[in-house]
C-alpha cells in the first residue's frame, strides 16, 4: 500500500480534536488552530468533526479498483443497466481532491470509452474522455459537476469520493434510520456546497454511529426542495478500518427515477501511480 | 286512472297541511340538514390541471401519461420578453434574462429552465470541447461578443423560433416544471411565483415587457375562470331571480322564501360534491347557477298557483295547501325528466360533464323536496297579501285562448311551415365544425388568453410530442436511425403551422462538428454506430443539473423525443397534421419507427368525437327513460311517443341555428343534448296533461282540448320558459367558452321547445286526429285509454 504524501500531522491533530469532541466540551485551544474559517458555532463544529472522523474512516487506501454495475429505472418502470469500471487514487491532502479513471464496458456502443478525472476540490474538475470510435482524447472543459452521469440520477459529484472540504458542515440532531432494513443510530449533518455550480443548495447526511459511515443523504435542489436521496447499503470492511458501500441508491423524488449503483469487490493497493491518471493513458490502455 | 290522480292530490293536500302544521319542526329540520351538507363544502378545490377533462379510460391521455412517465412532465411556464428596443442581444437585455433564468430555478417545481443564457454552447479549441452558457454575466460583453452571440443563438436550431424571433427582437425562457400533484394549490403556487417575478422585473425595467404563457398558465386559468365566474354570474343569477319574482309574484315575502329555497338547494349541491370529492373544474362550476335556475322553476310554479288562488279568494293557508296538490305532479316529473338529463351526462368521457350532472341532479332534488316541504312552512309564516284579480289576467289568458283558435284554424300551414323551418335548419347541421382549441375556452377578459394570444404573435404553443422507438436498446444511434428521424424533422419543418421542431439529430450534428474542430463541413449526422453513441455520452457527462437529455432520450435509448411546435392551429388543422405526420413516417421510415403523436393538443383534438360518441350512449338513456317518464306521467302510449317530437325537434333545430350563426363549437356541445331534454319536456309534460285532461276528463274535442291546454297552462309555460331560458343566457356570459357555449345552445333549446310546443304540438294532435278519424271512422277514441267515450 502506498503510504500517505503530506500532513500526517495535521490529519492526527483533527483526529484527536474528533475525539476529545465526543468525550465532552473540548479545550478551545485544541481545534482552534485546525478549524477551517467557516466554522462559527457549535453545531458547525460538531458538523465538522463528525465529518472528518467519517472522512478519515474510509481515507487511506491509496489506490483502489472495482467493477461497477449500474441499473437505471423510470417512472415507467423501465430498466437499463450499464457496466463500469473505477481506478481511484487517493490524494491525503484533504485540499486536493482524488483522481479516477472511469471506463465504460456496456453498452456495446460505448465500450472502452474512458473518463479521466482530477478533481478539485472548489474549481471545476479537469476531465478528459477517450472516445474508441474517434480514436482520439478530447478534454471535456465544463464547469458543470452536477448533470447526471450518463443519463443516471447520479450526478458526478455525487459518487465520487466524497471530500471533506468541499462542504461546510453543521449538526443538526441523532436519528435511528432504516437503509437496507437495517436500523441505524446515526448522527445527522447538513453540509452545504462550497464550490460553485453544484446542483444542490444542501444535502443532509446521516452517518452511523458505530462504524462512522454515511448511511443516507439527502439532496436538496437549489430551491431548498427534496431532490434526492442516496441510501448506501452492504457495508463491508477492507483491511484496516476501510469501509465501502457496496449497494448505492439514488432516487429522485421528483420525476420518480431511480438508478442503482452496485460495486463488486473493491481491491486496493494495486499499485497505481500518477503516472496512470495521465491523458497520455487513456490513449494507449483503453 | 282518475283514482291515481285523486290519490296523489290527496297525499299532497296531506302533505302540506302537515307541513303547515309542524312548520318550525319542517324549517329546523331544513335548517340542520343543510348545515350538515354544507360542512362538505370545505372539501371543495378547483383541479388546475386539463387533465381532468380526460376521464381515466381515454386512450389518448393513457398514451400521454406513458409519454410522460418515459421521459419527463411537460407542463411548462413560457415567460416571453419583449424589449422596447427590439433587440433581444444587447447588454442590458440579456443579464435580464440571465436575471430572470436563475430566478427561474427558484419557482416552485420547476425542474427545468431553458433560456438563450443558459443554453450549453459547445465548441472546439484543439483537442478541447468546451460546454459552456452561451451568456454569462451579459454585463461584462463587448459589442463583439454581443454580436457573436446573436449570431449562434439565431443560427441554433434548438432556439430559432423556440426561444427566440429569428430577428432577435423576442425571446423567451421556459420554465418546465414537475408537480407532485399532491394538493390542487400546486398550480397556483408556482404562478403566483412566476407573477411575482414578472412584476418585480417590469417594475424595475421599464423598456422590457413581458407576457405569460405556457400550460402551467393554462392550468391556472381553470380555476381563475372558474371562480371568477362563480363570482360573477351566481350574483347576476340573484338579480334575475329578484326581477323575474317580482314580476311573476309580485310578493317580497314570496321572493325571500324562494332565495331561501333555491340558497339551500345550491348548498346541498355544493356540500354533496365536497363529499363525493369532486374536483372543481369551470364545467362544473357552473352548477350553482344552473341549480339556481331550476330552483327558481319549481318554487315559482307553487308560488304562482297559491298567488291565483288567494286571488280567487282563498285563505293564504288554504291557497298554500292546493297550490301543492296543483303542483305536486308536475313538479315532480319535470325534476324527474330533468334529474335524468343531467344523469345521463355521467356518460361523457369528459369527467367534469359527469360532476356537473351530478351536483345538478343533487341540487334539483333537493330543490324538488324543499319546494313540497319548506316552502309550504315559511310561507305560510311570512306575510302575503294577492289583490283580487285584475282584467290583464284574463287578458292574458284570452291571448293564449286566440293563439290556440289560430293554431287550430291554420293546424295544416302551421305544422308544414314549422316542420319545414326546423328541417331547413337541422340540415345545416353538418355544416358545424368542432374546434377544441382548449387555450381558447378562456374568454379574452382574462389575462391569460390575452397574454397566452400575445404570445402566439413570436411563438408557437401546441407541442406535438413524438416518441420515435429505435430498433433495439441504444439504436438512436444507429445511422439508419438518426437519418430518418432527421428527415422526418425536416419534414416537420416544412409543414404549415410548424413554428419549431426539436430533434436530437440538431445535436448530434453540432457535436460531430465540434469533435472535427468545429469544421462546418461535419455539420453532418455521425455515420457510425459507436461515434453516435460516445458522442451522446460525451455531451451527458458535460451538461449541468436540469439541462440534461433524460427528457428527450429514454433510459435505454430505444427511442427519442421529437417535439414540434404548432401555431395557433384549429383542431381540423391539428389532426390534419396529425394524419399526415403519421402517414409520412409510414411511407418514409422503418416499420420500427412507426409511431403515434401525444400531448395535450393531440388530446383535445379527440375530445369533442370520444365525448359525442359516449354521449350518444347517454343521450339514448336520456331519450328512452325520459320517453318512459311521459308514457307513465300522460298514461297515454300515443302521447307519450308523440311527446318525443316536440321534445326532440327544439334541440336539434338550435343546432342548426348554431351552424347557421356561429358555425364551431367546443365539446361541451356532447352534453347539451341531454341537458336541454330534461329540460324542455317540462313544457310537453304541462301542455299534453293539461290537454289529456280535458279530452278525457272533460271530454272535449281536440280543438277545445288544446284551447283548455293554452287557457290553463299557456301562461306558466311562458313564464318558465323565460325564467330557465334567462338562467342558461347567463351561462353564457361565462368567461369559459365551454361553459358559454353550453348555456346559449341550451338556452335556445329552451326558447324553440316553447315555439314547437305552441306550434307544432298543437297543429300536430289537429292532424294526426284528422288522419286517424279519416283512417278508422272511430274518430277521437283512437286512443288507448278505451274506458273513456267522448261526449259528443
Amino acid at each position: 500500500m502506498k503510504t500517505k504524501a503530506t500532513n500526517p500531522l495535521s490529519k492526527s491533530l483533527l483526529a484527536m480534536a474528533s475525539l476529545l469532541a465526543l468525550a465532552g466540551p473540548a479545550p478551545a485551544f485544541a481545534q482552534e488552530a485546525e478549524l477551517p474559517a467557516w466554522v462559527d458555532t457549535d453545531s458547525e463544529r460538531r458538523g465538522y468533526e463528525i465529518a472528518i472522523r467519517s472522512d478519515n474512516s474510509d481515507n487511506g487506501f491509496g489506490d483502489s479498483r472495482v467493477e461497477a454495475t449500474m441499473t437505471l429505472r423510470n417512472a415507467a418502470g423501465q430498466e437499463t443497466s450499464r457496466q463500469l469500471s473505477f481506478q481511484t487514487l487517493e490524494r491525503a491532502d484533504n485540499t486536493v481532491g482524488d483522481k479516477s479513471v472511469v471506463v465504460f464496458h456496456t453498452p456495446a456502443d460505448v465500450e472502452g470509452t474512458a473518463l479521466l478525472s482530477h478533481a478539485h476540490i472548489l474549481e471545476p474538475d479537469d476531465q478528459w474522455l477517450y472516445l474508441p470510435a474517434l480514436a482520439r482524447v478530447r478534454r471535456i472543459s465544463s464547469a458543470n459537476k452536477s448533470g447526471p452521469f450518463v443519463g443516471s440520477e447520479f450526478a458526478f459529484e455525487d459518487f465520487t469520493a466524497v471530500e471533506l472540504n468541499k462542504y461546510e458542515h453543521n449538526y443538526l440532531t441523532t436519528e435511528a434510520i432504516t437503509v437496507a432494513g437495517e436500523t441505524l443510530p446515526t448522527d445527522v449533518v447538513e453540509r452545504f456546497p462550497r464550490y460553485e455550480n453544484s446542483g444542490y443548495s444542501r444535502q443532509v447526511s446521516y452517518i452511523d454511529q458505530t462504524i462512522h459511515q454515511v448511511r443516507r443523504i439527502e439532496f436538496f435542489d437549489r430551491r431548498g426542495d427534496h431532490l434526492k436521496t442516496l441510501d448506501l447499503g452492504d457495508y463491508r470492511e477492507y483491511g484496516d478500518g476501510i469501509w465501502r458501500a457496496h449497494r448505492l441508491v439514488m432516487t429522485n423524488h421528483q420525476t420518480g427515477k431511480s438508478t442503482d449503483l452496485v460495486y463488486g469487490d473493491f481491491e486496493f493497493g494495486v499499485g497505481l501511480t500518477d503516472n496512470d491518471f495521465v491523458r497520455g493513458v487513456l490513449e494507449r490502455q483503453y | 286512472m282518475g283514482a291515481i290522480r285523486n290519490r296523489t292530490d290527496m297525499f299532497a293536500t296531506a302533505l302540506a297541511e302537515r307541513m303547515i302544521r309542524w312548520r318550525w319542526a319542517v324549517i329546523l329540520v331544513t335548517l340542520l340538514a343543510t348545515f350538515g351538507f354544507a360542512t362538505g363544502m370545505p372539501n371543495l378545490a378547483f383541479d388546475t390541471n386539463y387533465r381532468a377533462f380526460f376521464s381515466d379510460e381515454n386512450p389518448e391521455l393513457a398514451a400521454f401519461e406513458t409519454f410522460q412517465a418515459t421521459y419527463t412532465k411537460n407542463d411548462n411556464v413560457l415567460i416571453v420578453v419583449r424589449p422596447a428596443d427590439g433587440n433581444v442581444f444587447s447588454a442590458d437585455t440579456l443579464a435580464v434574462v440571465e436575471e430572470i433564468t436563475e430566478a427561474g430555478w427558484q419557482v416552485p417545481y420547476a425542474i427545468r429552465v431553458d433560456s438563450i443564457t443558459n443554453f450549453q454552447h459547445t465548441w472546439a479549441q484543439g483537442d478541447e470541447l468546451i460546454v459552456e452558457d452561451l451568456v454569462r454575466n451579459a454585463h461584462a460583453l463587448e459589442r463583439g461578443d454581443l454580436l457573436e452571440r446573436r449570431s449562434i443563438a439565431l443560427n441554433e436550431p434548438l432556439l430559432r423560433n423556440q426561444l427566440v424571433t429569428p430577428d432577435g427582437s423576442v425571446t423567451a425562457i421556459n420554465i418546465v416544471l414537475q408537480y407532485p400533484e399532491l394538493h390542487s394549490m400546486e398550480v397556483p403556487e408556482s404562478v403566483a411565483v412566476v407573477r411575482a417575478l414578472r412584476d418585480r422585473i417590469e417594475a424595475e425595467y421599464p423598456d422590457i415587457d413581458i407576457v405569460l404563457s405556457g400550460i402551467s398558465m393554462m392550468n391556472n386559468a381553470f380555476m381563475e375562470s372558474g371562480m371568477g365566474d362563480m363570482a360573477k354570474l351566481i350574483p347576476l343569477m340573484y338579480l334575475v331571480l329578484l326581477v323575474i319574482m317580482m314580476i311573476a309574484i309580485r310578493s317580497w315575502s314570496g321572493t325571500l322564501a324562494t332565495l331561501f329555497l333555491i340558497l339551500f338547494s345550491t348548498i346541498v349541491a355544493m356540500g354533496s360534491a365536497g363529499f363525493l370529492a369532486i374536483g372543481l373544474t369551470p364545467v362544473s362550476a357552473s352548477a350553482p347557477t344552473i341549480v339556481l335556475t331550476l330552483a327558481i322553476a319549481d318554487s315559482i310554479h307553487v308560488l304562482m298557483s297559491m298567488r291565483q288562488r288567494m286571488r280567487d279568494g282563498l285563505a293564504k293557508r288554504e291557497a298554500i295547501i292546493d297550490a301543492v296538490r296543483i303542483n305536486f305532479l308536475a313538479v315532480s316529473i319535470t325534476s324527474l325528466t330533468t334529474v335524468i338529463g343531467f344523469m345521463a351526462l355521467n356518460l361523457s368521457d369528459s369527467p367534469p360533464f359527469g360532476h356537473l350532472g351530478t351536483m345538478t341532479a343533487i341540487g334539483i332534488v333537493a330543490a324538488w323536496l324543499l319546494s313540497i316541504t319548506f316552502l309550504p312552512a315559511i310561507v305560510s309564516l311570512l306575510p302575503m297579501k294577492a289583490s283580487p284579480r285584475k282584467s290583464d289576467g284574463k287578458d292574458a289568458t284570452a291571448r293564449m285562448g286566440q293563439l290556440a283558435n289560430w293554431v287550430t284554424r291554420y293546424s295544416r300551414p302551421v305544422l308544414f311551415g314549422s316542420v319545414a323551418g326546423s328541417a331547413a335548419l337541422i340540415a345545416l347541421i353538418p355544416t358545424i365544425d368542432f374546434n377544441d382549441q382548449w387555450v381558447n375556452y378562456f374568454d379574452t377578459s382574462l389575462e391569460v388568453r390575452r397574454d397566452n394570444d400575445q404570445a402566439l404573435e413570436d411563438f408557437g404553443l401546441y407541442p406535438i410530442e413524438f416518441s420515435v422507438p429505435a430498433q433495439s436498446s441504444g439504436g438512436i444511434a444507429e445511422p439508419e436511425y438518426l437519418q430518418n428521424l432527421d428527415a422526418f424533422a425536416a419534414w416537420a419543418r416544412s409543414q404549415d403551422n410548424v413554428t419549431h421542431v426539436y430533434s436530437v439529430t440538431d445535436i448530434m450534428r453540432r457535436l460531430n462538428r465540434n469533435l472535427h474542430g468545429d469544421d462546418p463541413d461535419y455539420y453532418t449526422l455521425p455515420d457510425d454506430r459507436g461515434l453516435a453513441a460516445q458522442y451522446l455520452l460525451l455531451y451527458e457527462l458535460s451538461l449541468p443539473y436540469g439541462l440534461d437529455l433524460n427528457d428527450r432520450i429514454n433510459i435505454d435509448k430505444s427511442a427519442s423525443r421529437l417535439t414540434v411546435t404548432l401555431d395557433n392551429v384549429t383542431t381540423e388543422e391539428t389532426k390534419a397534421f396529425l394524419d399526415a405526420a403519421e402517414a409520412w413516417l409510414a411511407d418514409n421510415t422503418p416499420d420500427y419507427m412507426h409511431t403515434s403523436a401525444t400531448g395535450a393538443q393531440v388530446m383535445f383534438a379527440y375530445v369533442a368525437e370520444r365525448n359525442v360518441n359516449s354521449m350518444i350512449s347517454g343521450n339514448i338513456i336520456a331519450v328512452l327513460a325520459i320517453g318512459l317518464v311521459m308514457i307513465l306521467a300522460l298514461r297515454s302510449l300515443r302521447l307519450g311517443a308523440l311527446s318525443l317530437i316536440p321534445n326532440t325537434l327544439p334541440i336539434l333545430t338550435t343546432f342548426g341555428v348554431w351552424a347557421l350563426l356561429v358555425g364551431t363549437v367546443g365539446f361541451s356541445v356532447a352534453a347539451v343534448g341531454a341537458v336541454s331534454l330534461g329540460i324542455v319536456v317540462d313544457d310537453t309534460v304541462h301542455f299534453l296533461t293539461k290537454y289529456r285532461r280535458a279530452r278525457v276528463e272533460r271530454g272535449a274535442d281536440t280543438a277545445g282540448a288544446i284551447r283548455y291546454a293554452f287557457e290553463t297552462v299557456g301562461m306558466a309555460i311562458v313564464i318558465n320558459t323565460i325564467i330557465l331560458a334567462a338562467g342558461f343566457a347567463v351561462l353564457a356570459l361565462s368567461t369559459f367558452k365551454l361553459n358559454a357555449d353550453m348555456g346559449l345552445l341550451t338556452a335556445l333549446a329552451i326558447v324553440f321547445a316553447l315555439v314547437l310546443d305552441f306550434l307544432l304540438l298543437p297543429a300536430l294532435l289537429v292532424e294526426l286526429n284528422k288522419l286517424t278519424s279519416r283512417n278508422t271512422q272511430s274518430g277521437e277514441n283512437r286512443d288507448e285509454d278505451q274506458s273513456y267515450q267522448p261526449a259528443q
